[in-house]
C-alpha cells in the first residue's frame, strides 16, 4: 500500500514539475483557530538540483487526460504510466509533509478525466478538506480547469490562495496547432471571471471583514517558451496584458522541456532555453518593479532580447545619452535604472546621501556592483572617466568580465563540434 | 587601556554600555566576553554583572533614539555572535548618543555599516533555519528537529515557529550551542538538555510508526520535481549551502 503511495507520488510529481510556479507568497493568512500554519512571505524549503524553489507539495490529482496537447508529458496519446490520487491521499500527504516544515503548501493541478467540473470538483474538495476538516491556514494553490462552472470557481476561490490557469501558448495561433481540443476562450473566461469577482470582494472586505477572504495571493499564469516561434516582444506583450488587463500577480516562463517526437515541437534533446527564460523573467522584473515599459525593452526593431547582456543593461546602452548620473543627486526613480544598482541599493544611496558625498568605496560597501554601474555614474569630485566609450565598447567589457549561472547550460550546441 | 568582561548575554553588554558611560571612560575600550578574555597586565579590568535596572535604562536611551528597526538591527548584529562585535555596537551606541539626529541610515560610517550588515547577515540565516528546519515526529508526538545555525538565532525563530505550527508540540535544538527551544502548545521555553544525533542515532528515541515512510516520501518527491535537462548545480549549491544538508532530510543521502 505505502509502495503504490510512493508510486503516485514520482509519477505525479514528475507530471506537475512543468509547471514553474513555485510562489507561496501574496497571502496573509492567520493561523488564529490555534490549527495548523499559516502564510506570509513563502519561504523555499529546498532546492532543486536545477536550482528552483520547492515551496509547495506539487502534484497533479491525476495525470490521466482526455486532451491531447502537443506540449505536455500527460497527453492523451503519450505513452506513459498513469496514476491518480485519491483525495485523502492527497489532504494526508499535505498535512504530513506540513508538520515536518517540508513545504509552505499544496499546489494542486490535475489532467482533466471525464469533464472539466468533475475534475475542479475534486480539486475543490481537497482544499476544503484541508481548510475546514484540518483546520490547515497553509498555502493551497489550485489550479483552474478550463471550461469548468462559475460556480466552483467560487468555492474555489473561498478556500485556495491563488488560482491560476496557464495559457501555456503565448498566441492563439500556437495553441491551434499545439492544443487543438482547446480553446483560448476557456482559459480566458475564468481569468477574467475571477478578476472581477476577486475585485469585487476585495471592495466589500474593506468595508466589512465578515467578508471571507477570496483568493488572497490573486492569480498566476504561466507562458512555455521555446516550443512555438513567438518573439520576446510579442511573449511581454501578453504578460504586459495579464498584469494590466487580468491583474495577475504573476506571469511564469517555462522553458520548453521537450518531451515529445512531435514534428511540431523542437526535438527531444533540444536544449531547453534557460538563457532566454531567464532574461524573460529579468525583463518581467524590470515591468513590475523597475517602473520600464514594454517598448523600453523591446521593440518591433528588435523583438528579442540581448542574450549577452541582461535588458536592464541594454536599455541603459540604448540611451548613453541619459548617463552618466550623479549618484548624489539623480532622483530615485533614475538611480534604480543604473546597471549594477538595484532596487534596495537605491534606497540605501538615496538615504545615505543625507550624511555624506558618496564615494566609490561607499558605493562598493553599499552593494552596488560597482564594476558594471561605473560606467553609468558620476559621484563627488571624482568624475567619469569612461564618458568617451561607446555602448559597443562598454558592452565588450562588461561581457568579458561576467561569467552568466546560466551560461553551461546555454550553448550546448558547441559541443557538436 | 580598559577593558569590560561581560558574560556573552546581551544584558550583558547592554550593562557594559551603562558602566562605560557611568565612569566616564573615553579613552580606549573593548568588551570582551569572560569566555574568550585573556588577561592582560596592560588594561584595566571591570567585571560587568548584568543588571536589569542598567541594562534598561541603556536600551531605552537607544530605543528614543532609534527606529524600532535600528533596534532590532543592534540586537540581530550582536546575536552574530562575531568577534568585536560588541566593540562595533558601542562605537554604534555613542554615536546615537552623541548625535541630536538619528544616525541609523548614515551608511558612509563604518560602524553603522558594519552593524547594518551584520544584522542583515544574521537575518539571512534566521531565514535559512524557517526554512530548513526538518522535524521528525516521535512515538510521543514531538516533533524534533536539529539544527546548526552560523549564528545564534533560535530566539529569533521562535515566534515563526510557535504561529505556525500552534497545534502541535515541538523542540528545535541548536546542536553548536547546545540549547533549544520547547513548544508545549502554550509557551515556548528555552530547555539545555542534550538531544543529540548520537542519542538519536543509538535508538534512545522512538519515531512515530509512519515517520520514516513520510520521510521517504519527501526525497521521492524531491528528486521527482527535478528537471534533468536544467540540471544547475552552481545554483543548486548557491540556495542550499552544503554545510546544512545534514540535517535535511532530503539531502543527508547526498553527503
Ligand atoms: S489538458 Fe492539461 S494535462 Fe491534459 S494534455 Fe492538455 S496540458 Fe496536459
Amino acid at each position: 500500500m505505502w509502495e503504490r503511495i510512493t508510486e503516485k507520488l514520482s509519477i505525479l510529481a514528475d507530471a506537475a514539475k512543468y509547471d514553474v510556479s513555485c510562489a507561496s507568497s501574496g497571502s496573509n493568512r492567520k493561523n488564529s483557530n490555534k490549527g495548523l500554519g499559516n502564510t506570509g512571505n513563502g519561504i523555499c524549503h529546498a532546492y532543486t538540483e536545477d536550482g528552483r524553489c520547492v515551496s509547495l507539495l506539487k502534484i497533479l490529482l491525476t495525470n490521466h487526460c482526455i486532451y491531447d496537447c502537443a506540449y505536455c508529458v500527460s497527453r492523451k496519446s503519450n505513452d506513459v504510466k498513469r496514476a491518480a490520487f485519491t483525495v485523502q491521499e492527497v489532504v494526508d500527504l499535505t498535512i504530513n509533509f506540513y508538520r515536518r516544515n517540508y513545504i509552505e503548501g499544496l499546489f494542486l493541478s490535475s489532467g482533466i478525466f471525464s469533464n472539466a467540473d468533475y475534475t475542479m470538483e475534486r480539486l475543490v474538495l481537497v482544499a476544503k478538506k484541508l481548510r475546514t476538516e484540518h483546520r490547515f491556514n497553509g498555502y493551497i494553490h489550485l489550479k483552474t480547469i478550463p471550461g469548468a462552472s462559475n460556480d466552483l470557481l467560487e468555492q474555489a476561490a473561498l478556500y485556495a490562495d491563488r488560482l491560476s490557469v496557464n495559457v501555456e501558448m503565448p498566441t492563439e495561433q500556437s495553441l491551434k496547432l499545439l492544443a487543438p481540443d482547446k480553446k483560448r476562450q476557456d482559459m480566458l473566461n475564468p481569468m477574467t471571471y475571477l478578476k472581477n469577482s476577486i475585485q469585487a470582494r476585495h471592495e466589500e472586505r474593506k468595508t466589512s471583514k465578515k467578508v471571507p477572504v477570496y483568493a488572497p495571493a490573486g492569480q498566476s499564469t504561466q507562458m512555455v517558451i521555446g516550443a512555438t516561434p513567438e518573439t520576446d516582444l510579442q511573449i511581454l506583450l501578453m504578460s504586459h496584458f495579464f498584469y494590466q488587463k487580468m491583474q495577475m500577480r504573476r506571469v511564469y516562463y517555462s522553458g520548453y522541456v521537450p518531451v515529445s517526437n512531435d514534428n511540431r515541437l523542437p526535438s527531444i534533446g533540444t536544449p531547453v532555453p534557460l538563457l532566454r527564460e531567464n532574461r524573460l523573467y529579468q525583463a518581467d522584473w524590470l515591468l513590475r518593479f523597475y517602473g520600464f515599459t514594454v517598448n523600453e525593452i523591446v521593440s518591433p526593431h528588435q523583438p528579442l532580447l540581448d542574450a549577452d547582456i541582461d535588458p536592464k543593461l541594454a536599455w541603459a546602452l540604448r540611451n548613453l545619452h541619459l548617463f552618466p548620473v550623479d549618484v548624489n543627486k539623480a532622483d530615485l526613480f533614475l538611480l534604480k535604472r543604473v546597471p549594477g544598482i538595484g532596487i534596495q541599493s537605491a534606497n540605501k544611496i538615496y538615504a545615505a546621501r543625507k550624511y555624506a558625498l558618496l564615494n566609490e568605496q561607499h558605493l562598493v560597501k553599499i552593494g552596488i556592483a560597482y564594476n558594471k554601474a561605473k560606467y553609468f555614474i558620476t559621484h563627488g569630485v571624482n568624475n567619469n572617466n569612461y564618458k568617451e566609450l561607446t555602448a559597443m565598447q562598454i558592452k565588450d567589457r562588461l561581457v568579458n568580465q561576467a561569467v552568466s549561472k546560466y551560461k553551461p547550460n546555454f550553448s550546448p550546441q558547441m559541443k557538436l563540434f | 587601556m580598559h577593558t569590560f568582561i561581560y558574560n556573552g548575554s546581551f544584558e550583558g553588554w547592554l550593562t557594559a554600555v551603562f558602566e562605560i558611560y557611568e565612569y566616564n571612560i573615553n579613552e580606549e575600550v573593548v568588551i570582551v566576553k569572560d569566555a574568550i578574555y585573556q588577561p592582560s597586565l596592560l588594561t584595566q579590568e571591570h567585571i560587568v554583572t548584568p543588571d536589569d535596572t542598567k541594562a534598561k535604562r541603556v536600551w531605552n536611551g537607544l530605543k528614543q533614539k532609534l527606529s524600532p528597526r535600528a533596534l532590532e538591527t543592534l540586537y540581530h548584529s550582536f546575536l552574530s555572535e562575531d568577534k568585536g562585535i560588541e566593540n562595533q555596537m558601542l562605537q554604534y551606541a555613542r554615536l546615537v548618543f552623541s548625535n541630536k539626529l538619528t544616525i541609523e541610515h548614515n551608511f558612509s560610517n563604518s560602524a553603522i555599516l558594519k552593524i547594518t550588515q551584520t544584522a542583515q547577515k544574521v537575518r539571512r540565516e534566521r531565514h535559512r533555519m524557517t526554512a530548513f528546519v526538518r522535524f521528525q515526529l516521535t512515538s510521543d508526538g514531538l516533533y524534533y528537529a536539529l539544527v546548526e545555525p552560523d549564528f545564534n538565532v533560535l530566539p529569533l525563530i521562535i515566534k515563526h515557529f510557535k504561529d505556525r505550527y500552534a497545534d502541535q508540540r515541538w523542540l528545535i535544538y541548536d546542536n553548536y550551542r547546545k540549547y533549544g527551544i520547547y513548544y508545549n502548545l502554550q509557551t515556548v521555553e528555552i530547555v539545555e538538555i542534550a538531544f543529540t544525533e548520537s542519542n538519536a542515532s543509538s535508538g534512545a528515541i522512538l519515531y512515530d510508526e509512519k515517520e520514516a515512510l513520510y520521510q521517504q516520501l519527501w526525497q521521492q518527491y524531491f528528486s521527482s520535481v527535478n528537471i534533468k535537462a536544467r540540471k544547475n548545480t552552481k545554483l543548486h549549491i548557491q540556495h542550499m549551502p552544503v554545510r546544512y544538508w545534514k540535517y535535511l532530510t532530503e539531502k543527508r543521502d547526498f553527503m
